[in-house]
Formats: structure tokens, C-alpha cells, sequence
């Protein structure tokens, strides 16, 4: 099979080049794309990218897989392959560090910047704050998020603005905060939301949707912190 | 919060509510005009001035026109801030944002005025 591998070192490359290679698949098996990754690596040693728990569960291996964002780990060959051919990118939109490495700074200032902890005013109870099982249940779908970036690397919106634009990982976090009746700031939160870029740069054109490797739905709730913004605006 | 100067409301939400109710003023605006040539087929212009020489359609009219700058200004000034941005092209990108944004604001006011004078010498 044939591996396309974006190649860059900047200490040593001026520019960014496509590096072709030949892997013997073993028979019988379909591999995961990192698995892939491993046989191109045991060709040349000098290719770098990120992986840890190696079953979509850390969020290290995102990467851009024939045009696709997702996890190298949890993607199987047969998925993706595309006449025979796999061609792997590092995530769009940020920059690169080195081969499929990506600097993931704007990604997580945006992540900060919602102040993605609990923030409550009362008195701490003696053990812990409860919640009932209705109001847990709202944080379904959200809590799962595990920062790996396919979702905000695939929008365009946070290409051009990664700097005011929170993105739909960050938004989803947003949300995840806004929903949690043990949260006592949610006026706040608000606030920090409503200029024309943070939340509003989003079009919903759903990218961020079809590529979440967690099946999460980062739309649904910008949806749901548009309509707080509206209730608490008009 | 990132603020902004330039964009309508400098509020998103404002902006955002702004974009959908001019939307939807123009889109009534569009069918009844269209519906209108359509059933006084073959206007003539005495039809025409007819239907605009009337003090409603008149204001109707001139929702409709303030609904399309509204509705232009926003959208243009998101491509815009989306298109010229520090982060794209460096430190040229603020002068070229400036004076698309002058540019846009200098052709929606022109358009506009153009038009209530039309409007009022029916
Ligand atoms: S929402 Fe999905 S795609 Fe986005 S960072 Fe979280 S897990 Fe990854």
C-alpha cells in the first residue's frame, strides 16, 4: 500500500514536502492508520507524530487522514483508503512542528479562555455538591469531549480567526459549563460570549459534526448558547 | 470577550438577530414585488409608479432598503474579518480591512440615498 506522509523539520527543511512509501500490509488484518504509522516508522525512524493510549481515548493522534480530520488510532484502513493510496496531513490551520505534530497553542487558549472548571459562589457542603440525575443527564454529550482538535482544525472559521473564535471544541466545553446546574456563573460565561466572534463566528456548517472521532455534536449546543444569549439579550 | 468597533451592534447577538430579520423582511419585500409584476403582466409604468407612489409601499419600501444595507454591511463586514486578517497576512491585513470596510460603507450609502431619491420623486 501506498503512504503519502506530509514531511517538514523546520530546522532543517525551507519548505514542506510529500513523502511517498511502500508498506506490506500483513494479510487478513485491517489495521488502524496508526498501526500504518508504525510500519512507515520502522522505514525511517526520523518521522514524527504524536500517540499515546492508541484507542481514541487521549486524543493525541488526531491528524488529517485523506482529506478527513480524525484519530489515526480508532480509523481503520479499509475506511479511508482511497485507490490503494493513504495520504496523511497534519491538522489543518495551525501551525506545524514538526512532520504531523501540530502546536496546539490557540487551540487550548481558546479552551482556557471559557474557563473550563466549575465556578460556584455558595459554601462548599460538607462532602459534595449534588446533582440530580435529570441535571446530570444534561451534561451527556458534552463531558466527553477529549480535546483532540478534528473538530475546531476542520472549521474554517477557526482557520481565519483562531485568535477570537473559540471553536467548536471550545464552545462545546462553553456549553458543558452553561449546563451544569452546580455552576452558579452563568451570566459570566455569557458575557464573555456575546461579541460578533466568539460564539457568532460559527455558520453552522457542521464540519465539526462530521469529523468528531466521540460522535459529539459541537452545532447543537452553539445552538444552545445562542438561544441563552437570545433569552438573556432580548 | 473580544471587542470590535467596526461590526454593526458590536454585539454579536444584535448583529446575529439583525441578519434574520432583515432576511426575512426582504425575502416578503422580493415575493410581493415579484408577485405583483407577475399578476400585472404586461406592467406597464403607469402601474408601476402606481404602486410605489403609495405612502406604504413607499415605507415599505424604504424597511426593505435600510434591511439590505443592515443585512450587506454585516455580511460583508464578516467576510471581511474573516478574509483580511493579522493572522493570514500580517500587518497589511488592517490598513486592506479598513478600507474594504470604508469601500463597502461608501457604495451601501450612496446606493441608499440613490434610492430614497428615486423613491420620493415618483
Ligand atoms: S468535540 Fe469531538 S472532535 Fe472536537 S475536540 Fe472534542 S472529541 Fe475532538
Amino acid at each position: 500500500m501506498l503512504v503519502s506522509v506530509y514531511r517538514y523539520n523546520p530546522e532543517t527543511d525551507l519548505q514542506p514536502r510529500m513523502q511517498d512509501y511502500n508498506v506490506d500490509l500483513p494479510p487478513g488484518k485491517d489495521m488502524m492508520v496508526l498501526d500504518l504509522l508504525q510500519l512507515v516508522k520502522d522505514q525511517d525512524q526520523s518521522l514524527t507524530y504524536r500517540r499515546s493510549c492508541r484507542e481514541g481515548v487521549c486524543g493525541s493522534d488526531g491528524m488529517n487522514i485523506n482529506g478527513r480530520n480524525g484519530l489515526a488510532c480508532i480509523t481503520h484502513v479499509s475506511e479511508i483508503v482511497k485507490n490503494g493510496k493513504v495520504v496523511l496531513r497534519p491538522l489543518p490551520g495551525l501551525p506545524v512542528v514538526r512532520d504531523l505534530v501540530v502546536d496546539m497553542t490557540a487551540f487550548y487558549r481558546q479552551y482556557e479562555r471559557i474557563k473550563p472548571y466549575l465556578q460556584n459562589d455558595e459554601p462548599p457542603p460538607a462532602i459534595e455538591r449534588l446533582q440530580s440525575p435529570e441535571d446530570r443527564a444534561k451534561l451527556d454529550g458534552l463531558y466527553e469531549c477529549i480535546l483532540c482538535a478534528c473538530c475546531s482544525t476542520s472549521c474554517p472559521s477557526f482557520w481565519w480567526n483562531p485568535d477570537k473564535f473559540v471553536g467548536p471544541a471550545g464552545l462545546l466545553q462553553a456549553y458543558r459549563f452553561l449546563a451544569d446546574s452546580r455552576d452558579t456563573h452563568t451570566a459570566e460565561r455569557l458575557a464573555e460570549l456575546e461579541d460578533p466572534f466568539s460564539v457568532f463566528r460559527c455558520r453552522g456548517i457542521m464540519n465539526c459534526v462530521s469529523v468528531c472521532p466521540k460522535g459529539l455534536n459541537p452545532t447543537k449546543a452553539i445552538g444552545h448558547i445562542r438561544s441563552m444569549l437570545l433569552e438573556r439579550g432580548v | 470577550m473580544v471587542t470590535n468597533v467596526t461590526s454593526l451592534g458590536r454585539n454579536g447577538l444584535h448583529d446575529w438577530l439583525v441578519q434574520r430579520i432583515s432576511a426575512v423582511v426582504l425575502l416578503v419585500w422580493f415575493v410581493y414585488v415579484g408577485c405583483y409584476a407577475v399578476l400585472h403582466e404586461p406592467l406597464t409604468y403607469l402601474a408601476w409608479q402606481g404602486l410605489f407612489s403609495q405612502t406604504w409601499m413607499r415605507i415599505f419600501t424604504l424597511i426593505a432598503l435600510f434591511s439590505l444595507c443592515a443585512h450587506a454591511w454585516i455580511g460583508l463586514w464578516t467576510i471581511a474579518t474573516d478574509y483580511f486578517s493579522v493572522h493570514l497576512m500580517g500587518k497589511k491585513a488592517t490598513a486592506l480591512r479598513l478600507l474594504v470596510q470604508v469601500a463597502c460603507v461608501a457604495v451601501l450609502a450612496v446606493y441608499l440615498l440613490w434610492c430614497i431619491h428615486i423613491l420620493w420623486s415618483i
